[in-house]
């Protein structure tokens, strides 16, 4: 039950996936992109990991997606004709998928599975309780989480900077 | 009898008790169409609908005109149009997600409620044992997150239809769900942190939160909206908006938008939005119960077992139950009918006072109330 469930949620996530980036019309991009969340968040339930899967589902589906949704329609994109990648482009990705496939590669050679119960250790399910999940999100994690709330800041300032007209400086200029 | 239903395969059990919540909720969707006619009537002094009465009914003596008052037969034959009126599709839309868009509105609706408790009874033991579909640890999450995806029926249908007003009533209402969805989930965050002491295991079960109202005692029977009245206010002003009841009907603004997000809609694919307004706001109150207003503990200060003892119901599980659910829809009725108060009362905001009034003054004030509850709560743990 367990696996085909795993087989049917992990086709849907990744063919969704797929047609994210295959679609050329932005809504039906943004509405399999949120269908892959989703299956997702499906796959978190399967591994009893509820918190995370509503968590996922809260912020990603309930929030980021439709303001995708709300800018792809404020800006009213039409589907057009695919504009050819700059080189640096394809270096940039064939250097991607090339590392994607060399991560993939060693873990599939080098990783060997915790066998649950072998010693009588198991990972403890930290996505599962809230107490466990904000537990080691304040002790173990607490650096990374830093790290990532830092990022996030920089690229909202980022943001802000592409995006304001500094009127004055151009006016003077 | 409970044999049969005990030898049922679980699936089939989940999926009747399924069907008979939402066989409840259905109707009361229904009724509420029908009352808020009614309670706007009477808010404005005239009569409302009492006309339509079918012929064979007008014979019966008193029943007959009563329900003629009560206008009755218009929800009926209203809801009869609905069915067998022409389900035009306009050209100009994009059909797959013209017709997407209503049965998107109805999903999260009834979904979210397999997590909301609605009764309790009794056990040998005497524990409070709550009445409901899921009794999943997430709870209030999984209310905010499967109501969350509410929006998309709202954006969805408004693109689809491919013409202005309905456009701008999508943007609108996607600007304002995730503007109040913040200060929503804020004004919530007190309750919790209060609920869960420190040392227990955590948890945001919504069953949890009437148990912690139900204990003896004083402070242990006070309601959460004697305690947390800020939270209260927030968590209902953003309820409003979230629910896209007027004074927040910005998505729909029937007097600048035509019908906002479903000015093309027209038929049974229009009646299914209206339904879904109505079951949110059904869902919406239910959970402002749970969390304000005690749930299924008839008065502040007298749970549900008190009430079992002095009634001599604490053997008839059943009759408990029946009794907790009545109580427990009295105040959803309550709190619905406020809803209706509420909007034919208050005038309705333009779009940039919506916005002001989540963004610089909910917000704010959701944020402040949680800092100083957590101050307090973190004074009056034990220390040790």
């Amino acid at each position: 039950m367990v696996d085909k469930l795993f087989i049917i949620l992990s086709v849907v996530t990744l063919v969704s996936a797929a047609l994210v980036v295959v679609n050329k019309n932005a809504v039906n991009a943004a509405m399999f992109f949120m269908l892959s969340l989703v299956g997702t968040a499906g796959l978190f339930v399967l591994l009893n990991a509820y918190l995370l899967a509503f968590v996922l589902i809260l912020v990603y589906a309930g929030a980021v997606v439709s303001l995708f949704l709300f800018i792809i329609m404020l800006l009213d994109t039409r589907p057009e004709a695919q504009k050819s990648f700059k080189k640096m482009t394809v270096a940039a990705s064939l250097l991607g998928g090339l590392l994607l496939f060399t991560g993939v590669l060693s873990l599939m050679t080098h990783f060997v599975p915790a066998t649950a119960g072998a010693k009588g250790h198991v990972l403890p399910p930290v996505g599962a309780s809230l107490k466990g999940y904000a537990e080691q999100l304040f002790t173990t994690y607490l650096l990374p989480v830093q790290v990532v709330g830092f990022l996030l800041l920089i690229a909202m300032l980022g943001v802000i900077v592409l995006s304001k007209r500094f009127e004055n400086k151009e006016a003077a200029s | 009898m409970i044999a049969l239903w005990s030898n049922l395969h679980p699936a089939l059990q989940m999926l009747l008790k399924g069907l008979a919540v939402i066989l409840v909720i259905f109707p009361i969707a229904g009724a509420s169409s029908l009352a808020e006619r009614k309670v706007s009537a009477w808010i404005q002094g005239r009569p409302g609908p009492n006309r339509a009465i079918p012929i064979w009914f007008a014979w019966v003596p008193v029943i007959g005109p009563m329900l003629q008052k009560l206008g009755v037969f218009h929800l009926m034959s209203d809801g009869v149009k609905m069915l067998f009126k022409e389900d035009a599709l306009p050209g100009h839309v994009n059909k797959p997600y013209f017709i997407l868009a209503p049965i998107l509105a109805m999903i999260p609706a009834f979904t979210t409620v397999t997590v909301v408790p609605f009764g309790a009874y009794l056990d040998a033991a005497g524990r409070t044992i709550p009445l409901m579909l899921a009794n999943v640890d997430v709870g209030i999450l999984a209310v905010f997150a499967v109501g969350s995806l509410g929006v998309y029926s709202l954006i969805i249908a408004g693109w689809a239809s491919n013409s202005k007003y309905p456009f701008l009533g999508g943007v609108r209402a996607s600007a304002q769900l995730i503007s109040y969805e913040l200060s929503m989930t804020l004004s919530v965050l007190p309750v919790f942190l209060w609920v869960n002491a420190p040392g227990t295991a955590g948890s945001l079960s919504l069953a949890r939160v009437v148990e912690f109202q139900s204990q003896p005692g004083f402070w242990g029977g006070t309601w959460f909206i004697f305690l947390m009245p800020v939270s209260a206010f927030v968590f209902l002003v953003s309820l409003y908006a979230e629910t896209n009841r007027q004074p927040f009907d910005m998505a729909e603004c029937d007097a600048d938008l035509v019908g906002g997000f479903h000015t093309e809609y027209g038929a049974f694919k229009w009646s299914l939005f209206f339904v879904a307004e109505y079951s949110h706001m059904v869902v919406g109150s239910a959970v402002f119960t749970l969390l304000f207003l005690g749930g299924w503990n008839p008065l502040p200060w007298v749970p549900l077992s008190d009430v079992a003892v002095w009634l001599h119901l604490a053997d008839a599980p059943i009759l408990l139950g029946l009794l907790s659910i009545a109580i427990f829809l009295g105040k959803v009725l309550c709190s619905i009918f406020v809803f209706m108060w509420v909007r034919w009362t208050i005038p309705r905001f333009r779009y940039d006072q919506v916005m002001k009034l989540g963004w610089q003054r909910l917000l704010p004030l959701a944020i402040a109330n949680l800092i100083v509850y957590a101050l307090i709560i973190a004074w009056l743990q034990p220390k040790n």
